[in-house]
């Protein structure tokens, strides 16, 4: 009688919890997550994601592993079908950067609209800086423009991707102070910052992430930053705008989900990554690579989307990139 | 004077209990994870990536992860070369070029003899890279950022042109078979303006990811090999089955001695290829290959099991991945897919890779670099101790391996991508590369294509936008000038030996 008193309570206690598990109907992943990097190797968004995979694996924050994959092809052009043909979107996310917004622009045959994507969380706004070879004797952002004008299309700069982030800058440049330098594109921020170190090319405005190995070793020097306010890290390093132009420029570093996804999974991830930002790591590499910006979950950064599609809309127009 | 007690302090804390034991189940992990078809070195450091966080919190050191994670990557590339011999499917992409020669040594019955000769080159090229980089790292990396874009062209068209110029094959064939290697590695998302390419049947999902090269290679070596075999053998399988006795093994150490220069050309070129960001292994391995098969007075028994043509590619394998760590530790950039996760790992461990970690962070530095002369050493004593078990799976009747053989390569393929439209393609390119041979096409300069076109084309193309279109940006600069103009007296060389040989006819 004893027993069949426990074996009932038991039965009991069991079919509570299955009655009350789907009432909760948590996500959690039951298999590796496609963590897919819309940049080659070694450069700024490479880093940012496998320090995002190393620190969901060092605090164990998931119960399957993140499984980073490169995809740099056409200017995150790959990377966004990937993502939009995606078998499993509740496993699938990626790191996106601003060619988020500009490849889907200049290549409407993609057929890729950004605001069907599962926004999850903006993890920091990067920043832009622009460095020169110490080999070049510039010293300056003056003494770079006369240096630049005096050689034309002689100068080199040399970005990560076509018509992306670096481009828009170059041109920005070339427009305003009527300089005529010539762009070369890169598959990553890794390897334009070995290229300007190894002089190969005369500048660059790779995310301080990317330059600060070089610049620490006193290759590199870093002449203006394109933001609102000086870096913390180089107070000596004045913003375009205190030299008269009023022009800041950054970069989402944003996670977010394929199309398709189930709002449960988009809950999950966004939950996934804010422990992310969170985390002590997070916050110190944030610190130490001057990047800027808070978190922004869900429809938060999917308002941002909307602003930045328009605004790089009017600079890929003005630019003729676009029609 | 500095270096060699910094080094000799790297060794004795690499040789600690601790360190030791970590080495030592890193490297037996990699040969395993390297032996396995489709899982290479990269998949065994992701995949144990999370454990060296425990370890670095055990331990409480920063090296011992590294020294955990460096032993997989050189575990792997000795593990590679056991199933690209005695199967014939590479083990990892790194060990393609083993199959060359391995696999018509094996078919012989001297696959001992290959093997041995296998983990014997691997050793003396990670010795040799060892070296080099211990004596020259900081020299080496001001050499490797002289490497631009017109530099890195040029020394992708020496790789081609190794293997065109003074080939024993058809010379038009093996132009053909490049062709064919560098379309299917242009398949996929135009690198510059992002506009599909090569887009068959319209399928984006299918193609936008681009061939995969292993998938191409497995389907090559595996499939096109193995129907090859069985046509070629019909109902009388004639493979001899290899003997195992250690004195076959021991007089096999002996044979060394004829392949020095394949070994010495290897550990060079591949270190070489190594140091330079974005090539890695299996390059480097393939150019090893080509070089040592130019300049060798045997070049036309290349391809048939040529000693040589194992140590070759094997011991450059090994520099490379030496090599491929000193960009990723000295100037932040990883030079193949393996070091970008462990520059991952060094990042999270609070190390910043990059100009300075040499004098900012010496304790990991030299036991790491320690680790690397010890890890070869079990590598090697453990690959040699193993090899009569890899020899059984030899003494399998051909009917039952051909089965392995086909379940290995579907499994591999599946495994590295998990994508079944990679085996589909893979299929697809094991029957075209069996009947390919058939016609007497080479296929090594295809695989040799589909690996350096994606180094070749981005390359090419930043040059001549950097020359505004003038293709003298490859002649006129320091370096790039003298490789370009030896591969181009190499290219022509075929052209002249003709000539000349008509002049003496007329």
């Amino acid at each position: 009688m004893k027993i069949s008193f426990r074996l009932l309570l038991g039965t009991v206690v069991t079919c509570l919890a299955f009655a009350l598990a789907p009432a909760h109907a948590e996500f959690s992943p039951t298999k590796p997550i496609d963590f897919v990097i819309m940049a080659g190797k070694g450069g700024g968004a490479d880093k940012m994601a496998r320090l995002m995979q190393s620190i969901v694996e060092k605090n164990d924050l998931a119960d399957r592993p993140l499984i980073p994959v490169n995809k740099s092809g056409g200017s995150g052009a790959e990377a966004l079908v990937a993502l939009k043909s995606a078998t499993d979107p509740d496993h699938t996310i990626m790191v996106t950067l601003n060619s988020f917004f500009t490849t889907p622009l200049r290549q409407p045959g993609l057929e890729v609209d950004i605001m069907e994507f599962a926004p999850v969380g903006r993890m920091a706004e990067d920043t832009f800086v622009l460095w020169v070879n110490v080999e070049e004797g510039v010293n300056s952002f003056e003494e770079f423009l006369a240096e630049a004008k005096s050689r034309g299309a002689d100068w080199v700069m040399g970005g990560t991707g076509s018509a992306q982030e670096d481009q828009i800058i170059t041109d920005y440049l070339n427009d305003t102070y009527g300089l005529e330098i010539k762009y070369i594109p890169y598959k990553g921020g890794g390897a334009v910052a070995k290229d300007l170190a190894g002089n190969q090319i005369d500048s660059s405005v790779n995310n301080p992430s990317e330059a600060l190995g070089f610049y620490e070793a006193g290759t590199v020097i870093p002449l203006v930053a394109f933001t609102d306010e000086r870096l913390p890290m180089f107070p000596d390093v004045p913003t375009l705008a205190e030299l008269g132009n009023e022009f800041a420029y950054y970069m989402q570093r944003a996670v977010v989900g394929a199309p398709g996804m189930s709002a449960d999974a988009q809950t999950y991830y966004t939950a996934l990554f804010e422990e992310v930002y969170n985390s002590a790591d997070w916050q110190q590499y944030k610190s130490d690579k001057s990047l800027l910006g808070d978190f922004l979950p869900g429809d938060d950064l999917k308002e941002y989307w909307g602003v930045q599609r328009d605004r790089h809309e009017t600079i890929l127009k003005a630019s003729g990139a676009m029609k | 004077m500095e270096v060699v007690q910094l080094l000799f302090e790297g060794v004795w804390a690499a040789l600690q209990p601790l360190n030791l034991g970590l080495a030592f189940l890193g490297v037996v992990i990699g040969l395993f994870v390297g032996a396995m078809p489709g899982l290479g070195s990269v998949n065994g450091v992701a995949i144990l990536l999370p454990f060296t966080f425990v370890i670095q919190q055990v331990t409480g050191s920063v090296s011992s992860p590294m020294i955990f994670l460096a032993a997989i990557y050189y575990g792997a590339m000795y593990g590679g070369a056991i199933s690209s011999i005695t199967l014939g499917i590479p083990g990892a992409s790194t060990a393609v070029a083993t199959t060359f020669d391995g696999r018509p040594m094996a078919l012989q019955g001297n696959a001992d003899r290959a093997l041995v000769i296998a983990a014997v080159a691997s050793f003396v090229g990670g010795t040799i890279s060892n070296i080099l980089f211990t004596g020259a790292a900081p020299l080496l990396a001001s050499v490797a950022l002289r490497f631009g874009n017109p530099e890195v062209f040029a020394l992708m068209l020496l790789a081609f042109a190794t293997f065109v110029g003074l080939g024993g094959d058809d010379i038009p064939k093996t132009i053909v078979s490049i062709c064919f290697g560098l379309i299917m590695s242009a398949v996929g998302f135009d690198i510059i303006s992002g506009a599909p390419r090569l887009l068959l049947f319209d399928s984006t999902e299918w193609f936008s990811r681009g061939i995969q090269f292993l998938v191409l290679a497995i389907g090559v070596y595996g499939i096109g090999e193995m129907l090859w075999t069985i046509r070629s053998s019909r109902n009388t399988i004639k493979m001899t089955s290899a003997q195992i006795s250690m004195k076959r093994i021991v007089r096999a150490l002996l044979w060394f001695r004829s392949c020095w220069k394949g070994t010495l050309i290897g550990s060079f070129l591949g270190f070489f290829v190594g140091i330079l960001p974005a090539a890695g292994a299996t390059p480097g391995a393939l150019m090893a290959y080509g070089v040592t098969k130019m300049v060798s007075p045997r070049r036309r028994h290349f391809g048939s099991g040529e000693v040589d043509g194992i140590a070759a590619p094997e011991s450059a394998n090994n520099a490379a991945s030496t090599g491929a760590m000193l960009p990723m530790m000295t100037l932040g950039i990883p030079g193949s897919p393996t070091t970008a996760v462990l520059l991952a790992g060094m990042v999270i461990w609070g190390l910043q890779p990059g100009p300075l970690l040499f004098t900012d962070n010496p304790e990991f530095v030299w036991p790491l670099i320690g680790s690397f002369y010890i890890s070869n050493v079990i590598a090697v004593v453990v690959n040699l101790a193993c090899i009569p078990l890899f020899l059984r799976v030899l003494r399998m009747p051909f009917s039952i391996l051909s089965s392995l053989i086909f379940v290995l390569s579907v499994v591999g393929t599946y495994a590295a991508y998990q994508n079944m439209y990679d085996v589909w393609l893979m299929m697809f390119f094991g029957i075209g590369a069996f009947l390919l041979r058939i016609l007497d096409y080479p296929l090594a300069p295809a695989v040799l294509a589909i690996v350096l076109g994606p180094i070749a084309e981005p390359t090419l193309r930043q040059s001549l936008l950097l020359s505004d279109g003038s293709w003298m940006i490859f002649i006129e600069r320091p370096i790039a000038g003298p490789i370009t103009i030896c591969a181009i007296i190499l290219l022509l060389l075929p052209l002249a030996g003709l000539l000349w040989r008509l002049r003496r006819r007329a």
